[in-house]
């Protein structure tokens, strides 16, 4: 009873400190919509060119760019999230004071990266889309169905999310510096997760493979169940399939870091 | 005479400063490889979405790959150089913030210059290396009449692009010291710049480009000039003598860049507490 309180709490703290800094989320979302603005002319060039790319029509394909502007900071898409305070945590030291606390680690975390994302979803995501949606063609749907699966849609993606950035950051217990790591969230991240493109839209055995990555579960698959082009249920399934597998991951791999772990003066 | 003094003086601290970074750096060997490497990806991924959209079309826009990437190749190369010498601005913000801005006002040496090496960062080779080696693809396998004016106006859009965009990482500099936590709106114009010059100008609507030769003459990086080699219709109907204008449109960037950043200086505040 009291753990669920104390996770709460953690993922409102997460949201809080997000939301203390107003005028760097008034520059995000300003930003954001800049770069919808510049994708979505390019987008509309590319299906003007060949329409149905991908199974999307050009109202699809623009509705596409600005969830993709709205969910780049709330997923972290291209990493920033709590893994660099993790990161940071390890390397110092600090992390074995998070091991005495009385709450698990995993969880702590995803608490805390839960309540970021849910800010940078009210915060910096939502004025970006509503700007799209008034002034370019998009595809919504009317049903408050179609809207209830997406938000579930969302909150798996959020999981997928912290589940590869959680990997990640546990690296830190090897590694020491995360520089590389951070990177190298940040190059598959942008690439597989189709902010670049739809994944619908990748020529070949490439965009068999991408679309069956973790990756997709972020973007493309709350995008699809939003314009009614998959079946929720498969959507979800696929999400969680890979949000169960990422965290046992995550699990495995700190079962085997904290035994590693040596505090300074021990 | 003074004016000329200070500039040198200037140039001289930035060498410096940037030198003494670059040791830094190259103190960690293998992160110093890795991380440029990285960052060579990392530039590249804007190209791999151009690729990716080409493998299913032949033209975006009705301009072909290698005319996109001659666009791209100029715009990614000049902001390179331009993120190289300028890019550690971004900084400026958390500097101000925490109060060590101060320490760069009393020193005897140009703050533009301290803040502009400011954790220069060599790693930054990579957007240009993988800039230059687009634009050596795009040079390579375009279709193009070359006569003695189109060659030069390679090297001097390359010249004055980098200048425009160096005038706009002053100017987002200047902007920061009002704005402080805001400094992500300057990545709107450094990187969305870059980003928005890589694709055709036939791609945007016709009041985006206006904004972007006129309020931000961006299209002067590589637009108009690259419309002029490739002999297609620059954009607006602009005249024939526009493709020249970029060293002028840089002089005049440069003018009222320096004026914003004399304002921002002007009124700066210490952090107060």
């Amino acid at each position: 009873m009291g753990s669920g309180r104390l996770y709460t709490a953690v993922a409102a703290g997460g949201f809080r400190r997000y939301a203390t800094y107003r005028a760097a989320t008034a520059a995000g979302v300003f930003t954001n919509t800049a770069f919808g603005i510049i994708l979505v002319y390019t987008y509309l060039a590319l299906w003007d060119e060949k329409p149905h790319l991908g199974g999307y029509d050009q109202a699809q394909a623009v509705t596409y760019v600005w969830l993709g502007q709205c969910l780049y900071a709330t997923l972290a898409i291209q990493g920033g999230g709590f893994e660099k305070d993790l990161m940071a945590r390890i390397r110092t030291g600090e992390i074995a004071v998070d091991l005495y606390r009385p709450a698990d680690l995993q969880l702590w975390w995803l608490a805390s990266d839960v309540g970021r994302s849910l800010f940078q979803l009210l915060g910096r995501g939502v004025v970006p889309f509503v700007f799209g949606a008034v002034f370019f063609p998009m595809a919504l749907p009317g049903e408050v169905t179609t809207w209830a699966a997406f938000a579930v849609a969302l909150l798996l993606a959020m999981v997928v999310s912290f589940g590869i950035r959680y990997l990640a950051a546990l690296s830190a217990f090897w590694l020491m510096d995360g520089m590389g790591v951070s990177q190298a969230v940040m190059i598959t991240g942008v690439f597989f997760s189709g902010i670049v493109l739809p994944l619908n839209a990748f020529p070949g055995v490439l965009g068999d493979i991408v679309r069956v990555l973790p990756w997709a579960g972020q973007l493309q698959m709350p995008a699809d169940v939003l314009m009614g082009k998959t079946d929720p249920l498969g959507a979800f399934a696929f999400q969680a399939v890979w949000a169960v597998a990422l965290l046992a991951a995550g699990r495995l791999l700190q079962s085997a870091a904290t035994r590693r772990v040596v505090v300074q003066g021990g | 005479m003074g004016e000329r003094g200070t500039l040198l003086e200037g140039l001289r601290a930035f060498r410096l400063i940037a030198g003494m970074w670059i040791r830094s750096s190259m103190t960690y060997r293998t992160s110093f490889v890795v991380t440029m490497a990285g960052n060579l990806l990392m530039t590249g991924m804007d190209f791999v979405g151009i690729l990716l959209m080409f493998s299913q079309v032949d033209s975006l826009g009705g301009w072909s790959l290698p005319e996109i990437a001659f666009l791209y190749g100029l715009s990614a190369t000049a902001f390179g150089v331009a993120d190289l010498v300028l890019g550690s601005m971004d900084v400026l913000g958390s500097r101000i913030r925490d109060g060590s801005f101060d320490t760069l006002l009393v020193r005897p040496v140009p703050v533009l210059a301290q803040i502009g090496a400011d954790h220069f960062a060599v790693r930054r080779l990579g957007r240009i290396t993988q800039g230059a080696l687009v634009l050596g693809w795009a040079l390579w396998s375009v279709e193009v009449d070359w006569d003695p004016v189109k060659v030069l106006l390679v090297p001097l859009m390359l010249v004055s692009g980098t200048v425009i965009f160096s005038a706009v990482f002053v100017a987002g500099a200047a902007f920061q010291i009002y704005a402080q936590d805001a400094a992500e709106v300057q990545n709107a114009f450094t990187y969305g710049g870059t980003t928005l010059l890589q694709y055709p100008p036939t791609v945007f609507g016709k009041d985006f480009v206006r904004g972007v030769t006129f309020v931000l003459p961006l299209a002067f990086v590589n637009w108009v000039p690259a419309c002029h080699v490739l002999g297609r219709a620059y954009p607006l109907d602009l005249p024939g003598w526009a493709a020249f204008a970029p060293p002028l449109v840089a002089l005049v960037c440069c003018a009222l860049a320096g004026l914003a950043w004399r304002a921002g200086l002007g009124s700066y505040r210490s952090t107060g507490s």
